[in-house]
């Protein structure tokens, strides 16, 4: 077949399975795959064109882990070498002494006084191997342990959404509901106000993030659900950083 | 041959109908809900996730592990008793095997995928049903696929081939029945479950198999369409 | 984390609030549809909130307890399927679980609310008796009330099968019903440090101090009551979570309809 041609729109829903390309020019990207000349797509998802790339931003799906990534994480042991770390994915992480503190930790003293078992850290994947086994560290601006607040569980694919370009929309929410809130890669976000009320807001409106992710005009709808709820909205494009917390 | 009038009085190559649904278990990785006649399934996927035992574990890829059960009132007759029989683990196995060839876990290695089927009420086909549900839970998680699957029996009533038996024909006792519940990934071109009580001459099976691969590509439609209602919903809220 | 969740929860509960924004005293939206299933011979599904519960009656015919010759019987099973939450396991069933089926038990049996000398067919030979499963589709949060008020409904919408013979004719539903003397409703009171709240969500139920389940008839008898969690009730306590369980059963009746 000598014409290449897309059998898909920009941001189409498409299901696994589905053609979203016909012939050579068309180059699959992440989930897709190429079945002879064709580029059919293997995730549940939006449609992404860039150029002659054709890709899928998925809709669903459970965190994998990725080196550089700030997640929050759930301390669940405490070993001879460090932390036991769940991070809300199938692999567990490790996080060892000498990448927790630069503290001088004598043989056999007590780790809890760092971290403690049921603790929420906000921690860096600074590896992976092929295994998917993870090794976290605390060096870095904003990697601590999370004290007070609550923690809300989103899937790992509307991430991106929440936080928003350069940090936007998680910020327009801040401002918005007097919160401080952490988004985690992995879908952790924790979120701490000064009451009740603010925090409340705060979740409502993360969730209808995670609902409406996929549509069109989101942060105008977001600003809109904020109004809603009495508070005040300040819309700034291109705001430096994401969160302002790392 | 004397299978002239289907019992319910459908054509001979007709579905019963079919409702689909995704999204119908909150706490899962994906989920779907798939009703053909009056038989109900639910599938719900959890994972990929850490797996135990470890010994299972697959350095080079995650584990598909499937799990059909009948709720204890979803029978016809008495009661199913609870646990696992039989029956339920040779069904969860060929499961395993009609979803296997479309699923891809190799960016999972280590890890499950669990899939929980669950019939609240049955009336044949059951084990397809439960695969159609299964496939459709399987892309709502997210989890990387070549394909959806599609799942139904076919049959031969008294020399007639007939598409999606209800109960009372795989009862029928004025005549043979065969039964075959087959599972069929549309652009492999393959069949992933194949099994078959009864009696039938070869040249009827591919023609039976002929009409299977018709029916399922119905179903296969209904399974998208509930895939892309699941965000189009909300969309127009 | 824990204590630290129990904390923060706390400070919500000072203000009558909690996580998800309702008051102390509210239940989630709770949803009822009867008759679902034709396989069981009565049906219900229970939503409240995010957690779904379906419960199904099946009949059986088979000998009486020697201790009641002319009473038919009940049982009440309930099966926390793996599908519903990642915390339940398949296997055999587990604690939680043969607990949740014997307070929802208990709860109808001891209201007296079906006639059981109805349900014999021959004195100290065969009697129906009533096998009621409980299968949670989702659980989150509450599966106490949700199983209890999706069983009864199933009860109520349960329909005999033809017997013949000294055997049940599937197939063949017939039109009686039950014979239903009184009708019982069941509400769990939780406790979390000084406060009293209904309807948990499982972050709440991970964290209280103590719940009780109380099972009422439509007079306001107590028929049944249940003590659960690590700490202890003074008589106070009790009183005080008694009278929330009896104001939230008249509530709840509505959807007896």
């Amino acid at each position: 077949m000598e014409k290449s041609e897309l059998k898909v729109n920009e941001k189409d829903i498409v299901v696994p399975g589905e053609v979203l390309a016909q012939g050579m020019s068309y180059l699959p990207s992440e989930g897709t795959y190429r079945k002879g000349e064709d580029i059919l797509a293997s995730r549940l998802g939006l449609v992404r064109i860039d150029g002659k790339v054709v890709k899928i931003i998925p809709l669903s799906g459970k965190y994998l882990p990725k080196k550089m990534d700030v997640i929050i994480g759930r301390v669940t042991d405490i070993n001879f070498s460090g932390w036991n770390v769940e991070t809300n994915s199938a692999y567990p992480a490790m996080l060892s002494m000498k990448d927790a503190t630069d503290d001088f930790i004598r043989r056999g003293a007590d780790l809890t006084r760092y971290f403690d078992v049921g603790d929420y850290i906000v921690t860096k994947i600074y590896n992976v191997t092929s295994q998917n086994l993870i090794d976290l560290t605390m060096k870095g601006p904003g990697l601590r342990k999370i004290d007070g607040g609550r923690i809300v569980f989103v899937s790992p694919t509307k991430v991106p959404r929440i936080i928003g370009k350069q940090g936007s929309m998680v910020s327009m929410i801040k401002k918005a509901t007097n919160c401080n809130i952490i988004v985690g890669q992995n879908g952790i976000v924790w979120i701490k106000g000064t009451n009740p009320e603010d925090e409340i807001d705060t979740v409502d409106t993360i969730t209808k993030i995670e609902q409406e992710s996929h549509m069109s005009g989101l942060t105008e709808a977001i600003k809109k659900f904020l109004e809603s709820k009495g508070r005040t909205v300040v819309v700034e494009e291109q705001m430096q950083g994401g969160n302002d917390e790392l | 041959m004397s299978y002239k009038k289907r019992l319910d009085g459908r054509k001979f190559d007709e579905l019963r109908s079919i409702e689909a649904k995704v999204g119908v278990v909150k706490n899962a990785t994906g989920s779907a809900y798939f009703k053909i006649g009056n038989t109900m399934a639910y599938a719900a996927v959890y994972g990929p996730r850490d797996l135990f035992p470890r010994f299972l574990k697959d350095p080079k890829r995650g584990l598909l592990r499937c799990n059909y059960n009948m709720m204890p009132f979803s029978g016809m007759g008495e009661r199913v008793r609870p646990g696992p029989s039989r029956r339920s683990k040779e069904i969860s196995m060929v499961t395993e095997g009609a979803l296997l060839p479309v699923v891809n876990l190799e960016n999972f290695p280590n890890s499950v995928v669990d899939v929980y089927i669950e019939l609240p009420q049955t009336d044949a086909g059951s084990r397809c049903a439960g695969i159609c549900a299964a496939s459709m839970a399987l892309a709502d998680a997210g989890i990387a696929m070549k394909d959806l699957v599609g799942a139904v029996s076919v049959g031969l009533v008294d020399g007639q081939i007939v598409l999606d038996l209800n109960y009372d024909e795989e009862a029928y006792d004025k005549g043979d029945v065969a039964d075959i519940p087959m599972a069929y990934i549309p652009n492999m071109d393959k069949f992933s479950l194949l099994q078959m009580d009864g009696k039938v001459k070869p040249e009827d099976l591919i023609k039976a198999l002929e009409l299977a691969k018709k029916g399922a590509l119905e179903i296969l439609k209904v399974q998208r369409n509930a895939l892309k209602h699941r965000f189009e919903v909300v969309k127009n809220e | 984390m824990n204590n630290e969740k129990q904390n923060h929860i706390i400070n919500y509960l000072k203000k009558d609030l909690r996580f998800d924004g309702r008051k102390r005293e509210d239940y989630r939206k709770i949803e009822v549809e009867t008759g679902i299933f034709k396989t069981a011979e009565g049906s219900a599904r229970v939503k409240i909130g995010d957690t779904e519960v379906l419960a199904g009656v099946k009949f059986e015919v088979g000998k009486p307890y020697p201790d009641t010759p002319e009473e038919g019987t009940l049982m009440v099973n309930s099966e926390l399927i793996p599908m519903s939450s990642p915390k339940f396991e398949s296997g055999p069933p587990s604690p939680e679980s043969i607990e949740l089926s014997r307070v929802v038990d208990r709860g109808i049996r001891e209201s007296k609310a079906i006639d059981y000398k109805k349900m014999c067919i021959r004195p100290g030979e065969l009697v129906y008796s009533l096998v009621v499963d409980i299968v949670p589709v989702n659980a989150a949060g509450n599966l106490f009330d949700a199983a209890a008020l999706a069983v009864w409904l199933a009860i109520k919408d349960a329909k005999f099968p033809k017997l013949e013979g000294d055997k049940l004719k599937y197939k063949e539903p017939t039109k009686q019903k039950l014979p239903i003397l009184t009708e019982p409703v069941s509400i769990t009171v939780y406790k979390i440090a000084n406060y009293y709240l209904v309807d948990p969500t499982p972050d709440e139920e991970e964290v209280m101090d103590a719940r009780l389940t109380v099972a009422l008839t439509e007079d306001g008898t107590i028929c049944a009551l249940q003590k659960g969690g690590e700490e202890p009730l003074s008589k106070a306590e009790i009183e005080s979570m008694i009278g929330l369980a009896s104001k939230k059963a008249k509530e709840l009746r509505k959807y007896l309809r």
